[in-house]
């Protein structure tokens, strides 16, 4: 899609990068927050947008990290091989 | 989250590689596991392994399609050898980053969050803005994958 534009960063053809085309990605950005996406959609600027961004990629973050946590507990206790299979058949379905 | 839901059937989704990946790995590490397993020590230890398998399950998952996944296999890589070769690849990429990733930013003022974005995307300190847009979509749309399969484990085992 971009690559006339984005492959040649040394020479200073950077410039050439469309501003249409950031706001497409920022746009396409926003649908996958959970926040933004529910408010009015014309209103937000780009800069907020890659804020919310940061802050939503630092909170899935944390998440992960508490769940490998509380997976760390879990193994602890249980004594399951087996059951793996049925995790797996479960969640895909 | 309504787009993930096609890909449950899908047996070489996103989804399934790494839900699969993940609890060969954790199976792995369960394996593993001492008669003192409940020491403070060792709960730390596995969770760290935990999360390392995480990323890596992740990562492999999406292989070399993206250049975050490239990144992150190569920190992954190089993780378990000593720090000093960590060290001489960030002075690289610092160096690099310099020279080639702030020369389109001036133009639509997106500096500082920007920036932000690429410490937290791997990889994204050597991305001009648009590929790391690209990638930033991708790596958020694995992530929830991510958190949401382990979500679903850890409810499982819990009581």
């Amino acid at each position: 899609m971009s690559n006339r534009r984005s492959s040649r960063q040394s020479s200073g053809g950077v410039s050439r990068i469309s501003d249409d085309q950031i706001i497409e990605l920022v746009s396409k950005l926003r649908q996958l927050l959970p926040e933004i996406r529910n408010s009015r959609s014309d209103k937000v600027s780009a800069s907020k947008v890659l804020q919310e961004t940061c802050n939503y990629i630092r909170s899935l973050h944390k998440e992960v990290d508490d769940l490998s946590d509380r997976l760390s507990q879990l193994l602890a206790t249980i004594d399951a091989d087996s059951a793996e299979a049925a995790i797996i058949r479960s969640l895909l379905m | 989250m309504n787009k993930y839901n096609p890909d449950r059937m899908n047996p070489s989704s996103l989804r399934s590689r790494f839900t699969t990946r993940f609890l060969r790995n954790l199976s792995k590490i369960h394996a593993q596991k001492p008669s003192s397993s409940s020491s403070p020590a060792e709960i730390f230890r596995r969770y760290r392994r935990i999360k390392v398998a995480a990323d890596k399950s992740m990562a492999y998952s999406v292989r070399s399609r993206r250049t975050w996944s490239r990144a992150m296999l190569w920190k992954l890589r190089t993780r378990p050898c000593s720090t000093s070769i960590r060290k001489t690849r960030h002075e690289k990429q610092n160096k690099n980053r310099t020279t080639t990733a702030t020369t389109g930013e001036d133009r639509v003022g997106f500096g500082v969050e920007a920036d932000e974005l690429r410490e937290l995307v791997p990889g994204g300190e050597a991305m001009d803005l648009c590929n790391l847009l690209h990638e930033t979509a991708h790596y958020i749309k694995c992530l929830t994958t991510q958190v949401q399969v382990m979500k679903k484990i850890a409810d499982f085992y819990s009581p």
